[in-house]
């Protein structure tokens, strides 16, 4: 069964056609990667699924309802989040009140005024946890702006874990950091979302890493998808060893 | 795996009661160790750190500077100056209750409008609104008394106390310095129970990264929504706290130079820790003052103090304490 269906998605900025009538699919529990050379659309079909942008037409199903004009906090509700490709954290804070935050909009108690955040173990027990899965918990109390690009990755993947997607999107959670780092990262990342069944959407641009540890690839070219295919039938696909990979491997 | 919450390891109650205690103990005794003037000054500075402390939360845990402050301390104050005059309420208590009202009115007004917007726009955008507030009260004069202002006489506190039959200063030195010290603390507690709630901490993630905040579920302009609102009634409560000791609300107080003294207050104490704001407002009230009284270029004074602040303090008196006692901390553990 289909967790996502969005069905001729459009975005155009000026004559740029960044989503260009897109059908794009994923099953329930599959961990996805959106592959494609710069400017092919990934980043853009993130931006509309996850709803920081909004299509020009088309629609986006999540589980059967039709979010296409939901707000940000209302997919999120249903249970869509992301990660970005510049890292977005809260860099004054620390690490652990980064997830502990996640924990508090995911229970809805962000809107109370006359509590104490510091009386609400459970939320910072989870945050502990949640630190330790990423290996992150011996920096719970340094303040995210002061930690190294491979831990800012993964922090800001685990603020997004923290609100128990069904559906998770990862944009580039390799970029910025040293080729000896992308595989452990990818090693944290993937065996937390494959224990916990969650479905992911991975947006890499390192074929090792695509290969290694997606289900399905799907191939974006010029806005539209040009292939979608078990990780063997992408790399044996003649036009997308043209279209993405370059006539050299072809 | 650590099962003790870190945050709550930092704001152990001990400490803050350790801190706490002696400064009530030193303000309530204040009144009966030094003359009557020092006691209304302390006074006026403490109404003030009400207001410096209610801009603090946009400023300091929202990110958002506001340049129309004076506007909601006016608001306070004008709402005071009108029970007076045409209700003749003497009452404290129905003046801050009527502060209150009047102040959220004009703040989910003026909120409604500025929270769409951020950074400079949000700054001109609270300037412009408190400028219409400030010209409304200078040309509606039949209503505001315009320049001449509205004279507020010394309240009934809890219904009892009066100045009836004391000297006027000694009330003010003495039954209304306790008023406003007691409203301050509760003040105070309010304030850092909401900027240590979860809503507080949301605050500070709109502050940090605002998309970010929205990509865990926070709506943004909700929230600061209610930031406005709860910043424009503390600053409200102080303008209302304010006018008995002065005793005449003019339009001056709704001017844009008001509004640049509140955001001189929070910068001189630092606006990046709570009780900042309160010592700014305090160590500013007695700085003016005293400035006034040495010299005519009393402004020339306090902006040579403003640019050594920002260039040599920019984390305020308060968080220049804070490192140097960090400093002194590491020294003494070598």
């Amino acid at each position: 069964m289909n967790l996502l269906e969005t069905a001729k998605l459009t975005k155009y900025f000026g004559d740029t056609h960044a989503v260009d009538k897109v059908d794009f699919t994923i099953g329930e529990g599959e961990v996805l990667a959106l592959i494609g050379s710069n400017g092919a659309g990934k980043t853009s079909l993130v931006n509309l699924i996850s709803g920081l942008i909004q299509p020009d037409s088309g629609r986006i199903v999540f589980r059967g309802e039709d979010v296409t004009n939901q707000s940000v906090d209302g997919r999120i509700k249903a249970g869509i989040a992301r990660s970005f490709q510049i890292v977005n954290l809260f860099d004054e804070l620390t690490l652990l009140d980064n997830v502990a935050l996640s924990i508090f909009s995911r229970e809805g108690k962000t809107r109370r005024l006359f509590s104490l955040a510091d009386h609400q173990h459970a939320v910072w027990q989870e945050a502990h946890d949640i630190l330790s899965q990423f290996g992150l918990e011996s920096k719970a109390p340094v303040l995210a702006g002061g930690i190294s690009q491979g831990e800012r990755k993964l922090l800001d993947v685990a603020v997004a874990y923290a609100l128990k997607p069904r559906l998770l999107f990862l944009d580039e959670p390799t970029s910025g950091v040293s080729t000896r780092e992308k595989a452990p990262i990818m090693d944290v990342i993937s065996s937390i979302v494959r224990s916990h069944k969650i479905t992911a959407v991975v947006i890499e641009h390192d074929m090792d890493i695509i290969f290694r540890y997606s289900d399905r690839i799907v191939v974006m070219h010029q806005g539209v998808i040009l292939a979608s295919g078990s990780p063997e039938e992408i790399r044996r696909n003649e036009t997308v060893k043209d279209a993405v990979f370059g006539p050299s491997h072809a | 795996m650590s099962t003790v919450p870190t945050a709550l390891a930092k704001r152990s109650p001990l400490k803050i009661v350790a801190w706490a205690v002696p400064i009530a103990v030193v303000l309530l005794v204040l009144p009966y160790l030094v003359d009557p003037y020092q006691s209304i000054l302390l006074a006026y500075g403490l109404a003030m750190a009400i207001a410096v402390l209610g801009f603090n939360l946009l400023l300091g845990y929202t990110g958002l500077l506001s340049f129309g402050h004076s506007a909601y301390f006016g608001v306070g104050a004008y709402a005071v100056a009108f029970m007076v005059k045409y209700l003749h309420v003497q009452s404290m208590e129905l003046f801050l209750l009527g502060a209150i009202v009047a102040s959220v009115l004009v703040t989910a007004l003026f909120g409604y409008v500025c929270v769409r917007y951020t950074k400079i726009f949000f700054s001109i955008l609270t300037l412009a609104l408190s400028q219409v507030l400030w010209s409304l009260a200078f040309k509606f004069f039949w209503v505001t008394g315009g320049t001449d202002g509205l004279r507020v006489p010394t309240p009934k506190l809890l219904g009892v106390v009066t100045s009836e039959g004391e000297d006027k200063i000694h009330f003010l030195a003495h039954g209304y310095y306790y008023y406003v010290l007691v409203v301050f603390i509760l003040c105070v507690a309010l304030m850092w129970l909401i900027v240590h709630s979860p809503f507080g901490k949301a605050l500070q993630a709109i502050r940090d990264n605002e998309t970010r905040a929205r990509f865990i579920g926070i709506r943004i302009r909700r929230y600061r929504f209610v930031a406005f609102l709860v910043s424009g009634v503390f600053t409200g409560i102080a303008g209302a706290l304010w006018v008995p000791l002065n005793g005449l609300t003019t339009p001056d107080i709704l001017y844009w130079p008001f509004s640049g003294e509140i955001v001189f207050m929070a910068v001189l104490g630092g606006f990046r820790n709570f009780t900042g704001p309160i010592v700014g407002a305090v160590v500013f009230n007695y700085l003016k003052t005293y400035a006034v009284g040495f010299t005519v270029y009393w402004q020339a004074f306090m902006g040579v103090i403003l640019v050594v602040l920002v260039m040599v303090l920019p984390t305020g008196l308060v968080g220049t304490a804070k490192l140097l006692g960090a400093y002194a901390r590491r020294r003494f553990a070598k």
